[in-house]
């Protein structure tokens, strides 16, 4: 019951996108700012060539863009794909919150209606 | 004042936790997970009716239910329960039908805090990260298109 198919492919691909350690690093690094591959590339022991691989992926799944800036093109974060993978946690929290207010509810009519513990047991 | 709701989603295990306290004694609360006239009041999504086929909240008892709204939007689910201890503990099979033979795992505890309060602490194993983030997420989104937004005027309001 998907609602929006396309959605759930990107969320997928953005996932897939963070299983690599390399690129959660690159992500955590533009969290403070859009930097150069060759930036990007310093805290790494691999090659720049790599690390242009990864940011393809991360470009790929949306998580990353790059701009025309002169020579630089500078690597930005796109945040609102972040908050989009982070929203189905937000949506379940909603969700049983929701539900568990409800719940609140019902328990005090159990408890004006006298006896949780002794009307509790009965069937079986 | 409401009790605060904790979720946890651990990176790279496919288990959701959960756990939530009531201003209720812990044998209300577990009535309020057996008794199907009760269940249907609370669970599920806002704005979706629980049609009960059965719900037999006890040791290798099972359950089917299907949530419907204005819209005709239907979703059902079914599992078992593996075990159930009155007012303690039940652990139960979950499936989606809409996700047939994706099904996860998933505990309750029920514990009594005293002066008539009580938590409860939920624990989801899913088959695979896929099935928990995939599941989860399209589940709910499905489920909450409209309660959404009347929820989260609510939520900002407090």
């Amino acid at each position: 019951m998907i609602v929006d198919p396309t959605a759930d492919d990107r969320l997928d691909r953005a996932f897939a996108a963070l299983s690599d350690p390399v690129r959660r690093r690159i992500i955590a690094r533009l969290s403070r700012g859009q930097a150069t591959v060759n930036e990007l590339a310093e805290p790494f022991e691999i090659t720049k060539q790599a690390v242009s691989k990864h940011i393809q992926v991360l470009e790929q799944a949306e998580l990353v863009t790059r701009t025309r800036d002169a020579q630089r093109r500078p690597v930005h974060l796109n945040a609102a794909r972040l908050e989009a993978m982070t929203a189905w946690i937000d949506r379940y929290r909603l969700v049983h919150e929701q539900q568990f207010r409800r719940l609140d509810a019902v328990l005090e009519t159990i408890d004006g209606a006298d006896g949780g513990a002794t009307r509790g047991k009965e069937e079986k | 004042m409401t009790n605060a709701l904790n979720v946890t989603v651990p990176e790279g295990l496919p288990f959701i936790e959960f756990d939530r306290e009531f201003d209720a004694p812990v044998e209300a609360v577990f009535r309020a997970h057996k008794e199907p006239d009760l269940v249907k009041q609370w669970l599920g999504p806002a704005g979706y009716d629980m049609d009960i086929d059965s719900y037999d909240f006890r040791t290798g008892g099972r359950f089917r239910f299907v949530q419907r709204n204005n819209e005709g939007e239907e979703y059902a689910f079914n599992g078992v329960y593996h075990v159930v201890r009155d007012n303690e503990f039940a652990i139960q099979t979950f499936e989606f039908e809409g996700f047939p033979d994706v099904v996860s795992i998933e505990s309750l505890t029920f514990e009594d805090l005293g002066d008539g309060r009580s938590r409860v602490r939920g624990h989801a194993t899913y088959p695979s990260m896929e099935a928990r983030d995939g599941m989860v997420s399209s589940g709910m989104e499905s489920g909450m298109s409209e309660g959404y937004e009347r929820l989260d005027k609510v939520l900002t309001s407090l």
